[in-house]
């Protein structure tokens, strides 16, 4: 029979979403219920009430993708303490589309892949969109960016990020117009203030309201000064975790003037 | 955990014990999220880690003693540490709280 610890290996290792609630504080310390996105479980904590709870509250975490110690009554009752359990998420790696197989894409996917993304490359032309520019990407997509997010888009949740680097309203226009329904959490757009400009009269043709144009960065990233491509990849994943911890970083769309 | 589990495999295919520490809880600043674990054989050989390398060095001693049988699994914490010269602790000013326990599940 699998271990719970096997089970939990080798879901880690497939990349499957998992949940590892310990009991650390109580009468069977060490106690275990693994716990899969699905609701099936694996173990115990020693009392069926607080393994429903508890497997509850993981499946919420997983979502969040957050670990803690939560506390419970001896029948998982909230607001009492007599139990420690410590739910160690394992949640999906949050999800990087970037649309646009230019220079800037190599940086930004590499930069995507070190922050632990799943990277996606998408461009409609072939000729660019090709696995030997792009080895580091998880997926290279030929195909237009609003059909990929019609497929995918569903899935696109507050830890993921659209990043449109394409610099074409031919493909610019579709990437944000498919984007801006899903609950992405970063949706940024390359391109000079001019270029956004343009690209703004562009999107309300498409039927996009200013507030919706409002959860666009662009131009994209934070403002740091940075011109190669390298360096603006880091102000855009800069740009991400700043957006995800809500820290106050002074963001390139939200000043004035030249942006290098 | 992913990281470490490759030593833990080689671990137990000679059947070493293995201890492993997890953070579960911080306060103010710590180096490491909760879920950053640790793994120690019974030679004390070391995966993964728990801090910016501040108490790495007492959690193989915990870790040693706990597959010992000179003490239960449970929760170790550290804080803060002055200038005793001896105290381990974490630099920057916060307190983590580790989870110690045997890999027997």
């Amino acid at each position: 029979m699998t271990s719970i610890y096997e089970r939990f290996r080798d879901l880690i290792r497939a990349e499957v979403p998992v949940a590892l609630a310990t009991l650390i504080e109580g009468p069977e310390v060490g106690a275990k219920l693994l716990v899969e996105e699905s609701g099936s479980t694996l173990g115990g904590l020693g009392n069926e009430q607080l393994d429903r709870v508890v497997g509850r509250d993981s499946i919420a975490m997983l979502d969040a993708g957050m670990s803690e110690v939560r506390h419970y009554g001896p029948e998982g009752e909230a607001r009492q303490h007599d139990l420690s359990v410590f739910i160690e998420c394992h949640a999906r790696r949050p999800h990087m589309v970037i649309f646009g197989a230019v220079d800037f894409t190599r940086a930004l996917a590499s930069q995507g892949k070190l922050l632990g993304f799943r990277v996606t490359v998408c461009d409609a032309r072939e000729v660019f969109a090709t696995r030997r520019r792009f080895p580091m990407a998880d997926e290279v997509v030929v195909d237009w960016p609003d059909r990929l997010l019609e497929r995918i888009g569903s899935d696109l949740g507050p830890r993921d990020a659209v990043c449109v680097l394409t610099h074409d309203a031919k493909f610019d226009v579709p990437a944000i117009v498919g984007a801006l329904p899903t609950r992405v959490g970063y949706l940024g757009a390359m391109g000079s203030r001019q270029t956004h400009e343009k690209r703004i009269k562009r999107l309300i043709e498409e039927g996009v309201t200013i507030e919706q144009m409002e959860r666009v960065r662009s131009p994209i990233g934070l403002d740091i000064g940075g011109r190669t491509p390298e360096e603006t990849a880091v102000s855009i994943v800069a740009e991400i975790i700043a957006m995800r911890t809500g820290r106050n970083a002074p963001s390139l769309s939200e000043g004035q003037g030249s942006i290098h | 955990m992913n990281e470490i589990f490759e030593d833990i495999e080689r671990w137990r295919a000679v059947d070493q014990r293995v201890a492993i520490a997890r953070v579960v809880d911080i306060e103010g600043s710590g180096p490491r999220d909760p879920g950053a674990a640790m793994a120690v054989n019974s030679l004390g050989e070391v995966a993964g880690s728990v801090s910016g390398g501040c108490v790495e060095g007492a959690v193989v001693g915990e870790a040693l003693e706990l597959l010992e049988g000179r003490r239960k699994a449970g929760i170790t914490s550290f804080g803060y540490s002055d200038d005793e010269a001896f105290a381990v602790g974490l630099t920057c000013g916060g307190t983590i709280h580790l989870f110690i326990e045997e890999l027997d599940w």
